[in-house]
């Protein structure tokens, strides 16, 4: 299935009720052109659980799979053998293996990936001074989008080791539980150009070329600065830049190598949300910033959906009639009756949510998950979610 | 109305892993103090404009604007999205008087440099502005008082981390006014009148991340306040019932007729449905109440609030908030 690019539509007017396309989950697995696949989506989705799904039904359809995941719960690391954080895929127990296919399942270490970046551009004795910086633990452990950057980077390596060993022929990538679902397309960015300020430069040196007209804003600047994080933090900094100077160039190069392999068609995006206001105008938003970006977008997984219920009676209908066995002494009925007006509600609110979304984005090929009664926390529970998410009725 | 939990809290942080409702039970908290009387301040911090979508206003500058004026005898709910970089402008003209040299920094970067060099920075410029508001009847004459303020805060992964401003900037800003800063914002965050809230829900994940939050709170010393489970299914079956549901054992002759005796037609399809919508409700209670029991455990008021079927409207945020009120939270 290739993507086919989004053309563009005017205005709301354009759209009728019509449900979206269904996902064909199998086909974009089973795609051989397809090697990236990247989940995304704002925090509390289920990405982490539908990575991990969509990579084991690829493997068991026969794949090399390497799957990335950032945060998961502790179970469900634990069914993937990945609870020690060692930046190492390894091998997935427990995998039905007799179509050829692998797993692999890692979890990122967002330092230590940061560290190993430093120590392959710089020289042994740069690398050292580097580490050692207190604004480099700062930034490498707490600068907001390092763990976006971060992940970025080791999908970008696990890429590169692919390709030259053969040993995935698909990747698929959990991205970090940011505040916003768009924070990791702009965290390599960001943090480039962070490092490469303007302001990092003056600091650097403010009497040299053009900067030398403007020392006097450079000393109130400079000075503004100190008063408000104190002289010994500006000290770090500059001993930072100074050590770090060299490697700017390589990380821009990186972030940009990264970008390319983001917008590549070799890369899919599966777009994760759940049948919620929030979660579905972030989803909205991711859709039109790949479409912005010429990213590809494979479709959206709407997870967690309140299973349908039985149709032939309506919220009114029932709310009336558990009403009418009040007092009589069934408290199964009326229970059950009650229950049923609330899933009808309920229902009817999340189909008019995803509606409203495949509304304004007819063209996204869509899979609705229903929510399981239980928690996912092995490998039976992925595949059900991988069959639940490849038996998506037209 | 009960009486409430916190009677000297003045600051309430809301927090919750993404997807609880954190944001929504920020806003009802607010509603629910309002109708105490109070003025009530509403924050949120995180860039995400939430307080516009929930009350369905437009977004909000770096200003404190009128929310929610409710029925008499209820007080006013004013709202304010504070970002880092206005509360760092802010603070360097309120104790420097930069002014227009103010400007200059934005220009060279300099704002933007302050606030990224490090989270802690950041967290700092962030509750120093609630803490200006907080403690604003005293210094700045003529400025609105709140008697409340709520503060709709980062998730729960990041909540110790953000309100610890004092320990996060050690290793960075040791000396200097920010470190100032930091101390009395610390002094707040540590006393009675701030009181912490965890939103959760009754699944795995989210209720493991809670414990872990409250035990990361008490580590540093800051003041706990109480877990509210949020989005909680409705509770019409007992424990008979749902057992005889799950394994597949409810009486269904006695539920046709029972069904038939309300004016309902008894198709089997209907039958089928019905037990079945009773056996997911059933089992996805059965893991509700193993996790109640852990949060139960947790040593901390537990306040419930229901699941709204239909989403949560203006009517919906006073539904919860009376709720907040009844279960002494507000």
């Amino acid at each position: 299935m290739r993507h086919t690019r989004a053309v563009p539509r005017v205005g709301p007017l354009v759209a009728g009720e019509e449900s979206a396309e269904v996902l064909d989950v199998d086909a974009l697995l089973d795609d051989p052109d397809r090697h990236v696949l990247v989940c995304c989506g704002s925090g509390g989705v289920g990405k982490t659980t539908t990575s991990a799904a969509l990579a084991l039904r690829a493997a068991e359809r026969g794949r090399k799979v390497c799957v990335l995941t950032i945060d998961p719960a502790r179970r469900l690391a634990q069914a993937l053998g990945i609870e020690r954080l060692d930046n190492t895929p390894r091998p997935v127990e427990g995998l039905e293996t007799q179509s050829g296919g692998s797993l692999d399942a890692m979890m990122l270490d967002m330092k230590r990936t940061f560290d190993e970046v430093v120590q392959s551009q710089a020289s042994p004795e740069k690398a050292a001074q580097i580490l050692a910086n207190p604004f480099y633990v700062a930034v490498s452990s707490s600068f907001a989008g390092t763990q976006e950057y971060m992940a970025m980077e080791k999908l970008g390596q696990l890429d590169a080791e692919a390709r030259r060993t053969g040993r995935y022929d698909l990747i698929v990538v959990d991205t970090p539980p940011s505040r916003s679902a768009l924070d990791f397309l702009d965290a390599p960015e960001r943090l480039s150009s962070f490092l490469d300020g303007r302001f990092m430069r003056l600091l650097l040196a403010p009497a040299k070329g053009p900067a030398r007209f403007m020392t006097a804003g450079v000393g109130l600047v400079t000075g503004a600065v100190t008063k408000i994080i104190g002289a010994q933090v500006l000290q770090d900094v500059k001993a930072f830049v100074a050590a770090f100077d060299t490697l700017f160039g390589g990380f821009r190069t990186r972030a940009q190598r990264t970008y390319e392999l983001l917008q590549d068609p070799r890369t899919a995006f599966v777009v994760v949300a759940a049948p919620e206001p929030d979660a579905l105008r972030e989803a909205a938003y991711f859709v039109e910033r790949l479409r912005a970006e010429q990213m590809p977008l494979a479709g959206l997984v709407v997870n967690r959906a309140s299973p349908a219920p039985v149709e032939s009676l309506s919220a009114g209908a029932a709310t009336a009639a558990a009403e009418r066995l009040r007092g009589e002494g069934d408290a199964l009925a009326a229970g059950l009756l009650r229950l049923h007006a609330d899933r009808v509600t309920l229902v009817a609110r999340e189909r008019r949510l995803t509606g409203r979304f495949a509304t304004s984005h007819p063209d996204v090929p869509t899979a609705v998950l229903p929510a399981l009664s239980t928690d996912v926390h092995d490998l039976a529970g992925l595949r059900r979610i991988g069959e639940l998410l490849s038996s998506q009725r037209a | 109305m009960s009486a409430t939990l916190f009677p000297d809290a003045q600051l309430h942080v809301v927090t919750g892993k993404g997807g609880t409702g954190k944001s929504t039970v920020a806003a009802a908290l607010a509603l629910a103090l309002a109708s105490r009387g109070q003025t009530v301040l509403l924050c949120e911090v995180e860039g995400r404009q939430g307080i516009a979508q929930i009350f369905d206003v437009a977004p909000l500058p770096y200003e404190e604007r009128l929310l929610v004026r409710p029925q008499a005898g209820a007080g006013d709910v004013y709202a304010l999205a504070i970002d880092p970089e206005s509360a760092l402008l802010e603070y360097l003209d309120m104790y420097y008087r930069l002014g227009r040299a103010g400007k200059a920094l934005d220009r060279f970067g300099v704002v933007e440099f302050a606030t990224t060099i490090a989270p802690g920075v950041r967290d700092v410029l962030l509750t120093g502005k609630v803490y200006e508001a907080a403690n604003r009847n005293r210094r700045n004459k003529g400025a609105r008082h709140y008697d409340a303020i709520v503060l709709d805060a980062p998730p729960t992964g990041r909540i110790a981390q953000f309100l610890n401003v004092n320990q996060e900037l050690a290793g960075l800003a040791k000396v200097g006014p920010v470190k100032g800063q930091a101390e009395v914002v610390s002094t707040l965050l540590h006393s009675p009148r701030t009181a912490i809230h965890l939103v959760t829900v009754l699944e795995e994940m989210p209720v493991q991340e809670t414990g872990d939050g409250i035990a990361e709170l008490r580590d540093i010393g800051l003041p706990v306040g109480a877990v509210v489970v949020n989005l909680l299914r409705p509770q019409d079956l007992d424990a008979t019932d749902r057992e005889a549901l799950a394994g597949g054992r409810a009486d269904r002759d006695a539920l046709a007729a029972s069904l038939g005796a309300a004016g309902v037609e008894p198709t089997p399809e209907l039958l089928d449905g019905l037990l079945e919508e009773g056996r997911h409700h059933a089992e996805r209670r059965r893991l509700e109440d193993e996790q109640r029991a852990v949060v139960t455990g947790l040593g901390v008021p537990v306040v419930e609030l229901p699941l709204l079927p239909g989403g949560v409207d203006m009517g919906g945020l006073y539904e919860l908030a009376e709720r907040l009120c009844e279960e002494g939270l507000g």
